[in-house]
């Protein structure tokens, strides 16, 4: 649905894109990620024509944006980064001038922004100026303008940037449930928000991929490390010692102790924290006979992969603004 | 709520109406209309009163003719105050708020949102031409007015003040400044509707006849005393085409930036 291939954008003095592809499959909920300043934003202004491209090439469903952009533009409801909205406006005029310029008329647009207030929660407010909403209203006014034409792509950058936790939670199932019928390509920085909605995650910086796939084919590219968390009757060195035989037991370290005859302990683990491990641990511990009382798995953070791979990628020619 | 096949790819005029009323939406809420028509009445109607000199626009008192020329007369230099009020926010505005990207990711050709924005001036400069016709009304009731020249003025400042609407909304698309846009109109404007005719009048050089060709108030000054001339018609439009054009591709130019 989405190709990028070798994309490539120079402002004046700073690389901000240098050789970026990927294809995304129709129906497919991408997150991109990277720290501010990667080049998320003037991918998504590439896509949707806003910015054009020094190099390389992008479709959108199979067509050239930079031979189309109106055809591509029509198939995209665009949330811009910031969500500029015209503030003296109200909701339904704003809406209403949107419809206008997708050439939806008459009835078909009065449906158009019946069902684009409705699914974003507006319907009681579409008679007020957008200039007096709240952060969250203004962010459904500007999702609301890019369902509107009932577009097959959605390009969100940081739609849940600003809003109280209570408002991302919403806009998160809100864009879950718009991706199971969409492709959908959303920028952020906030990772859990990437594990809760997203299926595939592309990690830029400095203007180029570092990892692309599945959250947890990312992180295995991140080389992040699982880790068990264990609680045991008994002392570090007696852990050590029971976990010796295991393989795939790296550093054993102590963490703080809930009570005094205890030890919390970081296993760290090669691979994935599976069920035969931990299981593995388990016997481990039941062998030395020290009493078990706590067996987490955690898998490697994002965060921690993140943190790896954007400090990985090679220096860009400057600085991105 | 499914994604749908879009309609049919959407008509340009269609668009230049959405945006045309968009535009005078967000204007009207605002006091800046209602200002700019009082103002406009209000000064004119002191000029053709009171006068400006006793030698080049004396009072309608002073004259004691039924006749409007005065007035129309002082209509180019107006412009050139008004018409900046009006464009400057146009682009600027748009570029300032953000919403310029909004704008140009829908599916609409610059030249179509070129077009919206300047009938959209276009029909608030009408609103302001409107405001003076009282002024004509009170002649027309005090003695016998010829209208010929009265439907002829109004004519030629439509004209005028497209063009210098044209030449306003390309320079409003240069800055995401409304005040410079402001400034570099009004200067643009008091240069082509007043120092160039002046230039020309008492150039020694050869550039004379070029200024006075460029000159919008000369050309106007025609239409003003009832003669329609196709020639200064044209010119007028030519003008605002040009200057629409270039609007147009100063804000298509803007994605290579």
């Amino acid at each position: 649905m989405i190709r990028v291939e070798n994309l490539q954008k120079s402002f004046v003095g700073v690389r901000a894109l240098d050789g970026v592809t990927f294809d995304i499959p129709q129906g497919q909920v991408v997150g991109l990620l990277g720290p501010n300043g990667a080049g998320k934003t003037t991918m998504m202004r590439i896509l949707t024509g806003f910015v054009a491209p020094t190099g390389g090439q992008a479709w959108v469903d199979g067509i050239d944006v930079q031979d189309d952009p109106v055809a591509c533009q029509r198939r995209i409801g665009y949330l811009p980064e910031g969500n500029p909205l015209y503030t003296d406006l109200r909701v339904r005029e704003a809406l209403a001038f949107a419809a206008e310029m997708q050439g939806l008329r008459g009835a078909a647009a009065r449906d158009a922004i019946r069902e684009a207030v409705e699914q974003v929660g507006l319907a009681d407010v579409v008679h007020r100026t957008i200039g007096t909403f709240s952060k969250g209203y203004r962010q459904r006014v500007g999702l609301a303008q890019a369902l509107l034409h009932r577009p097959p792509v959605l390009i969100l950058d940081e739609p849940t940037t600003g809003l109280d936790p209570n408002q991302q939670q919403d806009m998160r199932d809100l864009i879950r449930r718009l991706g199971r019928e969409r492709t959908v390509v959303l920028s952020t920085h906030i990772l859990p928000e990437v594990e809760a909605v997203c299926q595939r995650a592309l990690i830029i910086a400095k203007g180029r991929l570092v990892a692309d796939g599945t959250i947890d084919e990312v992180r295995a590219q991140g080389r992040g490390e699982a880790c068990a968390r264990i609680t045991v009757r008994g002392t570090l060195e007696q852990a050590r010692a029971a976990f010796a035989g295991l393989p795939f037991v790296g550093s054993v370290s102590a963490e703080a102790a809930p009570a005094p005859g205890l030890s919390a302990l970081r296993v760290a683990l090669a691979g994935h924290a599976d069920a035969d491990r931990l299981e593995a641990l388990a016997a481990a511990c039941h062998a030395a006979r020290l009493p078990l009382s706590r067996l987490e798995a955690h898998a490697a953070r994002l965060e921690d992969v993140f943190a790896v791979l954007t400090e990985q990628a090679p220096a860009a020619t400057e600085e991105v603004a | 709520m499914s994604p749908q096949p879009a309609p049919a790819r959407p008509g340009c005029g269609a668009q230049s109406l959405g945006v045309l009323r968009k535009e005078l939406r967000a204007t009207l809420v605002s006091p800046i209309p209602y200002i700019l028509v009082a103002l406009f009445a209000l000064a004119l109607s002191y000029v053709f009163f009171y006068g400006l000199d006793e030698r080049r626009n004396p009072s309608f008192w002073l004259l004691s003719t039924a006749s409007v020329n005065t007035l129309f007369g002082v209509i180019p230099v107006a412009f050139a105050v008004l018409v900046p009020a009006l464009t400057m926010r146009m682009w600027s505005e748009e570029m300032r708020a953000g919403t310029l990207e909004t704008l140009r990711t829908m599916p609409v050709s610059a030249g179509a949102l070129v077009l919206g924005k300047f009938l959209a001036c276009w029909v608030l400069l009408a609103a302001c031409l409107l405001a003076t016709l009282p002024i004509v009304l009170t002649v027309d009731g005090l003695g016998d007015l010829d209208w010929g020249p009265v439907w002829g003025g109004y004519l030629g400042a439509m004209f005028l003040g497209g063009a210098l609407v044209a030449l306003g909304l390309w320079i409003s698309g240069l800055t995401r400044h409304q005040v410079v846009a402001f400034l570099v109109t009004l200067f643009a404007g008091l240069v082509l509707c007043q120092l160039l005719t002046s230039m020309a009048s008492d150039a020694n050089s050869g550039l004379g006849p070029v200024f006075h060709a460029i000159a919008l108030d000369a050309r106007y000054d025609a239409l003003g005393r009832g003669v329609l001339e196709v020639r200064d018609l044209a010119y007028f439009a030519s003008f605002t085409a040009f200057f629409l054009y270039l609007n147009a591709e100063s804000i298509d130019s803007r994605r290579y930036a």
